[in-house]
């Protein structure tokens, strides 16, 4: 089956993150597909590379680097949210690109199913 | 419908709203939303009140790391990651009530 | 796009406290501009984002309330309001700055499992 996921918060500040990137894990180990992730509000400060944890915690960014890399998933964080919350390609992570809120409507309208983390 | 709440009831009407509108189906607590699950809150009552038009399942992870495992209600399902993905699965749509 | 879904976007958070309305409102448009089957559900606090009269000069923040009139410009028609949540706030249907299909919350119910993609922010 194919999944799309919508990650509406940033990393640290809420759990939705981590939820959204645990739900992503077991669907990938399950056998499904995780088509897209589609980052949104602050959701888009997940795809900033400058991000530097303490050691001893996750690191987010990372993680989701990843995932892209091992799994093919496409990261997409949305312009718009991302231009507002001072996110480019400069210091855009490995594994993410910036594109408009179409790729969140195709995801709707390609994946099997879309769910979403948020607060 | 798979019915995701993240917010716990005694702080967010997000769980009641779903249980007053939707007509059944599955509903998953994950994060904050797993303690409308445990024994003794005001919310127990509700929540087992719904149990018969819906199926109530708990994310575990989020119940154990709040240390709430021990005090699950009975007739909540306990789930792991692996078992919302088999909830998402098995409804054709996901709603979450953010 | 040639596959078309019903989408409903589901809102249950206030203007201006945070920005969820401003930019679900942005999605909203993207979406019907894809030629989706959009429809728009106000609901708990949510049904605040439609009173009439928002004056936004005071916080330094951009009033993006009469974007949802101009919604049906964008062939978005499909309003709906809780009713219980509108009652819960002291509003009535008055209040509204835009024409709305008033449901009960089993009326609401039985549109969402219509949808194909419920998105909520």
């Amino acid at each position: 089956m194919k999944f799309g996921i919508v990650v509406n918060e940033g990393p640290y500040q809420h759990q939705a993150s981590d939820s959204a990137y645990l739900f992503a894990k077991a669907a990938i180990e399950a056998g499904h597909e995780v088509w897209r992730i589609f980052f949104y509000h602050d959701g888009v400060n997940n795809a900033s590379k400058l991000t530097e944890p303490p050691q001893d915690d996750r690191n987010i960014v990372n993680r989701w680097t990843k995932l892209a890399e091992e799994h093919k998933v496409d990261l997409v964080v949305c312009v718009a949210a991302a231009l507002r919350r001072g996110i480019r390609e400069e210091n855009l992570a490995t594994g993410f690109r910036i594109s408009g809120l179409g790729q969140l409507v195709e995801a709707g309208t390609k994946c099997d199913r879309l769910v979403t983390f948020g607060d | 419908m798979l019915h995701i709440i993240n917010r716990s009831p005694l702080a967010d009407k997000a769980l009641e709203n779903c249980l007053n509108t939707a007509t059944g189906g599955d509903i998953l607590l994950i994060e904050d939303a797993v303690y409308a699950a445990t024994t003794g809150n005001a919310f127990e009552a509700r929540l087992r009140a719904a149990m018969g038009k819906f199926k109530i399942n708990v994310l575990r992870p989020d119940l154990e790391a709040r240390g709430m495992a021990d005090r699950l209600v009975d007739g909540a399902n306990p789930v792991d990651y692996a078992g919302f993905v088999a909830l998402a699965v098995a409804n054709k749509t996901c709603q979450s009530w953010l | 796009m040639s596959d078309v879904k019903k989408f409903m976007f589901v809102n249950r958070k206030a203007p201006y406290g945070t920005i969820y309305a401003l930019e679900s409102l942005e999605v909203v448009l993207i979406t019907a501009a894809f030629d989706q089957d959009v429809s728009l559900m106000f609901t708990d606090d949510g049904v605040f984002q439609l009173k009439k009269g928002q004056q936004t000069k005071g916080i330094e923040t951009k009033n993006f309330s009469p974007t949802y009139r101009a919604l049906e410009g964008y062939d978005i028609e499909k309003l709906y309001v809780d009713r219980e949540s509108l009652q819960e706030r002291g509003l009535t249907e008055d209040d509204l700055l835009v024409d709305v299909t008033v449901l009960s919350r089993a009326e609401v119910g039985a549109l969402m499992d219509e949808q194909d993609v419920i998105l909520s922010f």
